[in-house]
């Protein structure tokens, strides 16, 4: 048991930091924002050059994966950085492409950068699933009422089940029509599809060049995308994908590329947080009121040790789910590493006073990406579900 | 970067799990903060040490087996998971023995830590004062030197099991000259049974009597029980206390084993909607808290120092404890007033966590400006 980065990681690390230091991230981000997507795929070709994309292609594809540990500790600098796109997309579709030839033949130009890739995620199940022991008796009443087992948040309804009923209808469901789109086959990325009304938004799809929907059949090149969307990180732009187009493969690994985007995005999400205890941290032995500053007052200095503790504690967890990958490891780990980002996103907009609140200081790319990643993958109440349902 | 236990690990597990689930009393032991309750845990401790299972970490001389801060960790995860009793020692374990280890003589280590390990000596920590508690150096208990040793006087209090414990350790101001107040300091060891030493007990919140607070009137200390040098006390004083907010006094393995409880106490009870986030909390902090240390541990071993994270740890396990024992007791229902049980009893506990081994307040103030460089103000 040694449960410490080692020195290669660590410099993985170092050498990604400094690159992004040297890119000056929020001028990338801001263009990236308002739909230019030109700064970030010149910095986007940079990463797959470092390798971060190259981490969750298989190495019989031209990737040097699966690397979890390495992906997280990646994950966090691109946090760190706020560094904009469909990251996490694109590393979850890697992994959604590792089978099957077809699929297979487009992962090496996504190792190398050359492409980028966007995945919808399973709609949001809303209740948690309670289900009482059963040899106690006691708990029928007062569980929420009719619960069947709850669709596994891992398993869309691909895994063979598609007839489920209570089986996620976000993804199209092979027993009802599919809305023909009219160019359904001859794709056209500027322009936008219809989609039916509740398909889950996927991050770019305006940028991305590989449109990835999962439905009963398997997996799918979609055809175009609906509207762009914004999020609450403008940086974050969602468009919902339009279904049918040409499947790559039967059989993707739903479960295991859906648990990555949850593990890359709880890092991601850590970096944004750490980032914002930087930032805030430096702003506040800089600002002085009362004649000192404000970092001398204890009320400060509380709430920034309360956000350095939660973000420590969350760090362990995220690595520690790199190395199990069991999905309630990755649930833990979401909900700590986003919990203890936004609580610092929180306290950061607070002890910056009022210059936290405008979208002109660079702290509010990371404030809303902290606010954004909360439910992205996986909501807290989803992911607190899958903690008590437990192994 | 791995988490996978040695082969070695795994086979010292089954062996503590084996020798535990046959030694744990079927029934719980009566409050160690009670008379009969720390006489049974005394003879807990013993047959711990019978079996070389009371100190585990520590070399085979002193009652040990020798085998390190990553088994010390397995066995702390069996030993919770098998609802094993309270330690009545662990201010003497957790406290005192790792600052013999760094600071006492060798004569010190093979008289004090034997006894220490069997449970037959108990040890009490007498720090905090009247007049000093976070301000921990304004202390003014005195040693005044003698003829082969110290005299002791002054009044400590909030000594936590001092009703029963056996002998105590704390800091005393020997050069009242001295020009700051964190020098001067002398670190001893003295019998609460010498002449000179009253015992004044003191009601916890619970009422219950082992609490108590020290006065002292010209009590001899001979030479061989000051630890470090004399005027160095605090230094040495301070250099042990990272283990009482860190590593040792909360290992992980009983929040891990605390955690389970608690959502095996939720499924009881229906699965209440209201408690499900908190339930699944606590899962979680568990596991974070097992996996910092586990860290922290590997840090360790890699020859680092542990400094300042181990107020994050205090911060973190207090409130993590107290936030599980509320979701408890507020999970059972009516019954969660009534002042018996284990959850009651552990809520208590609980509810002193960010009050002792420095207050919570104290701990932030030393992550701001030992990790995060904030700069020192006005308290
Ligand atoms: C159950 C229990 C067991 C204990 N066991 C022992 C023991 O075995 N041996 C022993 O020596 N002591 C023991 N203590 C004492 C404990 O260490 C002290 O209570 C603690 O250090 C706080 O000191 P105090 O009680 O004098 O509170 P004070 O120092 O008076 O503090 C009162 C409040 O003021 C706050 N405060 C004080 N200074 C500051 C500051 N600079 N900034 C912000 N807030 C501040 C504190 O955080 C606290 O909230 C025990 C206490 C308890 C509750």
């Amino acid at each position: 048991m040694r449960f410490l980065l080692d020195a290669e990681q660590r410099a993985f690390t170092a050498s990604l930091d400094a690159m992004l230091t040297a890119a000056r991230t929020p001028a990338v981000i801001r263009s990236w924002s308002a739909g230019d997507h030109g700064a970030g795929r010149a910095l986007w070709s940079r990463l797959a050059d470092a390798g971060v994309f190259a981490l969750a292609v298989p190495e019989a594809d031209g990737g040097l994966g699966p690397r979890p540990v390495e992906l997280v500790v990646a994950f966090v600098e691109l946090g760190r950085h706020a560094v904009p796109g469909p990251l996490v997309e694109t590393v979850t579709a890697a992994t959604l492409l590792s089978t099957g030839d077809r699929a297979r033949e487009l992962l090496p130009a996504l190792a190398s950068g050359r492409t980028t890739a966007t995945v919808a995620p399973p709609a949001p199940t809303d209740a948690p699933t309670i289900t009482p022991d059963d040899d106690t008796g006691t708990g029928t009443d007062t569980a929420p009422a009719g619960h069947a087992p709850a669709p596994d948040l891992y398993t869309p309804a691909l895994e063979g089940n598609s007839s489920t009923p209570g089986a996620n209808s976000s993804t199209p469901d092979a027993n009802s029509p599919t809305p023909e789109a009219p160019e359904a086959n001859s794709p056209t990325p500027e322009g936008t599809l219809p989609v039916p009304e509740g398909t889950p938004l996927a991050l770019d799809g305006d940028a991305a060049s590989l449109r990835l929907v999962v439905d009963a059949e398997g997996l799918r090149l979609a055809p175009g995308h609906g509207p762009v969307r914004v999020s609450l990180d403008p940086a974050r732009r969602l468009t919902p994908l339009s279904p049918g187009g040409e499947l790559l493969t039967e059989r993707p690994p739903v479960e295991e590329a859906f648990a990555l985007a949850r593990l890359a995005t709880a890092a991601q999400a850590l970096g944004v947080g750490l980032a914002l205890l930087d930032r805030t941290v430096a702003h506040v032995r800089r600002r002085t009121q009362f004649g000192v500053p404000i970092g001398s007052f204890q009320a400060v200095k509380h709430r920034l040790a309360d956000a350095k503790i939660a973000l420590e504690f969350a760090r362990p967890l995220l690595l520690g789910a790199a190395l199990t990958r069991d999905p309630v490891d990755i649930a833990a780990a979401k909900v700590s590493a986003c919990e203890a980002a936004y609580g610092t996103a929180k306290a950061a907009l607070q002890l910056h006073g009022a210059i936290g609140y405008t979208a002109e200081y660079d702290l509010s790319l990371w404030l809303t990406k902290a606010i954004a990643l909360r439910s992205a993958w996986g909501t807290p109440r989803e992911c607190r579900a899958v903690v008590v349902r437990g192994r | 970067m791995d988490l996978t236990p040695s082969p070695g690990d795994e086979s010292f597990r089954a062996e503590a799990r084996a020798w535990l689930a046959a030694h744990v009393p079927r029934t719980p032991l009566p409050s160690l903060e009670t008379a009969a309750g720390f006489a049974a845990h005394r003879a807990w401790e013993a047959e711990l040490a019978a079996d070389r299972w009371s100190v585990v970490s520590w070399p085979a001389e002193v009652g040990g087996r020798d085998c390190g801060l990553g088994r010390w960790l397995v066995f702390e995860e069996e030993y919770w998971a098998a609802g094993a009793p309270g330690r009545v020692g662990q201010n003497g374990v957790s406290l005192l023995a790792p600052t013999l280890f760094d600071h006492g003589t060798p004569e010190q280590r093979s008289r004090v830590l034997p006894p220490m390990a069997r449970g037959e000596v108990v040890w009490a920590q007498a720090w905090s004062e009247p007049e000093a508690g976070s301000d921990l150096a304004s202390l003014r208990s005195r040693a005044v030197r003698v003829a082969g040793g110290w005299l002791l006087g002054g009044q400590k209090t909030w000594s936590s099991r001092a009703a029963f414990a056996d002998r105590a350790f704390g800091l005393f101001r020997s050069d009242p000259d001295a020009p700051r107040a964190h020098q001067g300091l002398t670190y001893l060891m003295f019998d609460l049974r010498a002449p000179g030493v009253t015992v004044r007990p003191i009601g916890r919140l619970d009422g219950k009597p082992a609490f108590a607070e020290l006065f002292l009137d010209d009590v001899f200390v001979p030479d061989e029980d000051v630890i470090g040098a004399p005027g160095e006390g605090w230094r040495i004083a301070m250099s042990a206390a990272g283990n009482e907010r860190g590593l040792t006094l909360r290992s992980p393995g009983r929040y891990l084993a605390a955690a389970d409880r608690l959502a095996a106490l939720w499924r009881r009870q229906g699965c209440p909607a209201y408690a499900h986030d908190r339930v699944a909390d606590a899962l979680i902090g568990a596991r974070a808290y097992h996996l910092f240390t586990q860290e922290a541990a590997s840090r360790f071993l890699a020859g680092a120092e542990l400094g300042a994270e181990s107020s994050m740890n205090k911060v973190f396990w207090s409130e993590y404890d107290l936030a599980l024992h509320e979701t408890a007791l507020e999970l059972l229902n009516e019954e969660g007033e009534l002042a018996e049980g284990a959850w009651a009893e552990g809520y208590v506990f609980a509810l002193a966590g960010p009050v002792y081994a420095g207050t919570n307040e104290i701990q932030r103030d030393i992550v701001a400006e030992r990790l995060l460089g904030l700069p020192k103000g006005r308290r």
